[in-house]
């Protein structure tokens, strides 16, 4: 009776514990929020969007940093996302198990965890010097483009996965050759979960900091061409807290960086649970 | 027909090559920046080394690869237990009300850029260690703390899988032989998906690693070995961020030096946990 009596003690106090421990981690996540979003909602209004920052960013607005972070994100999707999706369809339509997979997989899985900073690195040596594109769009969103390829690659091929074999089966049956049946079946099917996976790439390449700022500079002017440095919200936000150049500033493009990538992310969200989850 | 699905085909095997052609693009090159200055001065020099004084061509990374050791050491010990913990409450304790909470935080917690979470370790975290605590309160205390929560998705998705794919009659089993459900928790479900979570903890260890501009905010960035979790830092990863804008010559390649030793150390724990989730997986 004693010993059955202290493990249930045991197993109360060890769900108190876990209780605690999963309360505290929303709380952090609310307090977080909470405190950025607090101070920097005041400062967004309509024009905080519209009027380039003045003055090194200690006035006006954000609306160069908001084209900067547009076109950079738009240039690494346009390239990363048909190489992640072209993989996934590689791995999961053209090859079984095999040692090419694999190999593939596991450079795929390496890159996944090699830090924002190496990427960062390497964009520089790489792109900004002996391709010579110089600190530029082009540069910054080639970089993302292969940092987000792991991201793209995994999201897409778990869409294709979750197709059952018999789509397939009627395309081929009906005498339909692979490139029909990847284009006209496979792709469309899958397009939820491809989707899902390039609004995720959206959300890292709108938060990363460490390797645009040595890929894309950190220029406030107009950007002109794919060739102009510029500087995103993220390097923007960065500079304004590190420097102190304002702090009401810097908590307006925190605060609109944070409503950014939530509601990229709830998307993603709706789609995973509406199409994905769904069909599994 | 066929020579046209023969040439699509090669060109989709073009196409998945280039996860692997960027690696050893990445590799190539920082290597061929960072090697030339490491065989200069000698690895011994460079590895362990206490000083690092640019203007003088004294670079020594010690210090650094001291402090990112701390400051993952710390991250660890508050990101491992509560991580394991929102596993658990996800895979098997969860009621509705909450999980309809937690999940989204903890995708969120992925979710929001590396300079929020350093801005609010700043702005919050600082000042606090520095009022009660003392020291300078831009510490590796700090840089721990946040370092946790950011840790906490990477060890969270991943364990839960593992949790997740074993097979139900584990379960069943042990709560037929009239185990508590902690107990079946305990000694039959975490053992059993222990490859998968000892996984996710190296892939938080590598994420902690490799973190940059939210321990740029808040380490404090001074060059000393570090003596206790009060004192502020640099690790490998800000060394890199913060000098990377103005060096040239010797320095910036004892930079890319830098970057070799992170990559060695990522890429040690990335084929390491490759290969425990390969295990948990068969």
């Amino acid at each position: 009776m004693i010993i059955n009596r202290s493990r249930y003690m045991t197993q109360s106090i060890a769900k108190f514990l876990i209780w605690m421990g999963a309360l505290s981690t929303i709380a952090v996540m609310i307090l977080i929020l909470f405190q950025i979003l607090k101070e920097g909602l005041p400062v967004l209004h309509l024009r905080f969007f519209l009027d380039s920052p003045k003055n090194m960013g200690r006035e006006g607005g954000i609306f160069s940093t908001l084209i900067g972070t547009m076109a950079l994100t738009g240039v690494a999707i346009f390239f990363g996302a048909p190489l992640g999706v072209g993989t996934a369809v590689f791995l999961r339509e053209f090859t079984r198990e095999s040692k090419i997979s694999r190999v593939i997989r596991f450079g795929t899985d390496c890159l996944a965890g090699v830090p924002s900073i190496i990427f960062g690195l390497f964009g520089f040596v790489f792109f900004v010097i002996q391709l010579n594109m110089g600190w530029s769009i082009l540069s910054g969103g080639l970089t993302l483009a292969a940092m987000i390829l792991p991201t793209v690659i995994s999201t897409s091929e778990e869409s294709i996965r979750a197709i059952p074999p018999s789509y397939r089966e009627v395309s081929y049956s009906l005498g339909g050759t692979k490139w029909q049946t990847i284009t006209r079946v496979v792709l469309p099917s899958a397009l939820p979960g491809i989707f899902t996976g390039i609004l995720l790439s959206i959300g890292r390449s709108i938060g990363e900091t460490a390797a645009v700022i040595l890929t894309a500079g950190s220029s406030l002017v107009m950007p002109t061409s794919l060739f102009s440095p510029i500087r995103t919200m993220s390097v923007h936000f960065y500079i304004l807290a590190r420097e102190g150049i304002s702090m009401e500033m810097a908590y307006g493009t925190g605060a609109a960086l944070i409503l950014l990538v939530l509601m990229i992310n709830m998307m993603a969200q709706w789609l995973i649970n509406r199409y994905i989850r769904h069909r599994t | 027909m066929p020579v046209k699905e023969k040439i699509i085909e090669k060109i989709f095997f073009l196409i998945a090559l280039s996860s692997i052609t960027i690696l050893a693009l990445i590799t190539f090159f920082i290597f061929e920046e960072g090697l030339p200055l490491i065989l200069k001065i000698g690895p011994k020099a460079f590895l362990l080394g206490e000083r690092w004084i640019p203007s003088k061509g004294s670079f020594g990374i010690f210090p650094m690869i001291a402090s990112s050791f701390w400051v993952t050491f710390g991250a660890l010990l508050l990101g491992i237990p509560l991580g394991l913990a929102c596993t658990i409450f996800l895979a098997e304790l969860i009621p509705p009300s909450i999980g309809i909470l937690l999940r989204p935080a903890i995708q969120l917690l992925a979710a929001i850029p590396s300079v929020i979470y350093g801005f609010w370790g700043l702005i919050v975290l600082v000042p606090l260690i520095q009022n009660y605590l003392g020291g300078p309160g831009l510490s590796i205390l700090a840089g721990s703390l946040v370092l946790s929560f950011m840790i906490l998705p990477t060890i969270i998705t991943i364990s839960e899988d593992s949790l997740k794919s074993l097979p139900p009659s584990y379960k069943a089993g042990a709560l037929a032989l009239g185990a508590t459900h902690w107990q079946t928790i305990w000694r039959v479900l975490i053992p059993a998906a222990r490859s998968g979570i000892v996984a996710s903890i190296i892939l938080g260890m590598g994420r902690a690693i490799g973190e940059t501009m939210a321990m740029i905010m808040i380490l404090g960035n001074a060059v000393k070995m570090p003596t206790s979790f009060l004192d502020s830092a640099r690790t490998l990863t800000t060394n890199i961020g913060i000098e990377m804008g103005y060096a040239s010559g010797d320095h910036r390649q004892a930079l890319f030096a830098t970057g070799i030793v992170l990559f060695f150390i990522i890429m040690g724990l990335n084929t390491l946990a490759i290969f425990l989730s390969r295990r948990s997986v068969h």
